[in-house]
């Protein structure tokens, strides 16, 4: 299991691997919102935990079909079935691979965003603990998503379509501890949904992903 | 380490190509399949390394024992040789590649990514995955294809030394490999009836 991760992480940060992708459109989203809705910090500071979990959110989102698609076209995928790694534990491992390569450095780079979007203090602890606890979730569900679409030929849509009503439960509890804690206000009850949603799905998911994926391979 | 085959019948989209297929592979002992394209080589071959399940019958081998080689290699355009290599390795829990650089004649070009190799190249390095496997029975779907002569060469030898450790190997090919090995031809099998839920969906085509 720790090869095939290693093989993943390596995989991304070489050319064309993709690392980086989900952290420039994160960058985008960030800098251009204060161009939309225009420099009122008020505002902008009243909308920032919200927008920084979506563009959170998309970024994942933009880098989901990678993750079983190419082993999908080269072969691997028949081959690593075949091998003595549980597929239950390959598309864990997988989920993780994105986690490190998307969610993580978006968590990282957070508070940086957040200064763009001029979000109080007080949120910034509160941003990257919920940003720690749901991006988690979003790759595990994303891997889901992968896993059901991974035949179809450009099957990106069907994805995305696919994907975004599952993530709209971890989006809502993720912004609102990040703008609960932002405004000083009781953080616990979202706290505990997420952490709930997030341990939830990285549970039961990868099961669910492995059969899916086992259809999809007939 | 024997595989045997009772009673099959295999579909393909839906729709049974081969019925009533009977054999066994035992320890030492190679199998060519022979049969005309699209006559379910491939989707026999995947059925017995277990990546779709039979319509009928069964297929009898010890859990574990299977390397599959399929019409696409695996490999990763951006890793070295060396690297797919080991991650297979690592994969199978088996330690030594040295072997396989050497048997397929990988070593010069151990270093090199594998993106940038020759189809002829991508291949022998698709196949000695197999010796890093260390698994007995080898399920090969035609591997000499974009081989040239001597490579061919190679891969009989690798299968040869295979068959005399003890392993087994059943394989789709459309060439002489130089084996002595049984012929089994599937085209008598092809399936006779019709799709049993015929019509509805365009799976006729496929």
């Amino acid at each position: 299991m720790i090869a095939l991760l290693v093989r993943d992480l390596k995989l991304s940060f070489r050319a064309g691997g993709g690392f980086g992708l989900g952290l420039a459109f994160f960058l985008i989203v960030t800098v251009l919102v204060p161009f939309g809705v225009g420099p009122q910090s008020e505002l902008l500071s009243r909308i920032a935990p919200g927008i920084l979990w979506l563009g959170a959110l998309l970024a994942c989102l933009l880098s989901l079909d990678r993750i079983l698609a190419l082993d999908w076209e080269d072969g691997s995928l028949d081959l690593l079935a075949t091998s003595p790694l549980p597929l239950e534990g390959a598309v864990s491992v997988k989920a993780l691979a994105h986690w490190v390569t998307t969610g993580l450095p978006l968590t990282l780079a957070s508070p940086l965003f957040a200064l763009l979007l001029s979000l109080p203090p007080a949120g910034y602890p509160w941003l990257v603990i919920s940003l720690l606890l749901g991006t988690p979730a979003l790759s595990v569900i994303g891997t889901f998503g992968a896993a059901l679409t991974v035949g179809v030929k450009r099957g990106g849509l069907l994805m995305s379509l696919l994907v975004l009503p599952l993530y709209v439960p971890t989006l809502i509890f993720g912004a609102e501890l990040a703008r609960r804690g932002a405004e000083g206000q009781a953080t616990l009850t979202p706290l505990l949904m997420l952490a709930g949603i997030s341990f939830g799905v990285i549970a039961l998911l990868p099961f669910a992903s492995a059969l899916v994926l086992r259809v999809n391979l007939r | 380490m024997t595989l045997s085959v009772h009673d099959l019948t295999i579909t393909r989209g839906g729709i049974p190509v081969l019925e009533g297929l009977n054999f066994a592979l035992t320890p030492g002992k190679a199998l060519i399949l022979r049969g005309p394209n699209g006559v379910g080589k491939t989707t026999l071959l995947r059925t017995v390394a277990g990546l779709q399940p039979p319509m009928v019958g069964r297929v009898d081998s010890e859990t574990e024992s299977i390397a599959y080689a399929a019409h696409s290699d695996g490999l990763k355009a951006m890793l070295t040789v060396t690297e797919n290599l080991r991650f297979w390795s690592d994969i199978f829990e088996n330690k030594d590649i040295s072997r396989a650089l050497k048997d397929f004649d990988l070593i010069e070009l151990q270093d090199r990514l594998a993106g940038t190799l020759s189809a002829g190249q991508k291949r022998r390095l698709g196949l000695a995955r197999l010796l890093v496997t260390g698994r007995p029975i080898w399920i090969l779907d035609e591997p000499t294809v974009s081989l040239d002569v001597a490579s061919v060469a190679l891969f009989a030898d690798a299968v040869r030394a295979h068959l005399a450790e003890g392993g087994s190997a059943l394989i789709a090919t459309h060439i002489d490999l130089g084996l002595e090995a049984d012929v089994f031809d599937v085209g008598p099998f092809r399936a006779s009836g019709k799709s049993p839920d015929p019509g509805g969906f365009d799976e006729e085509f496929l």
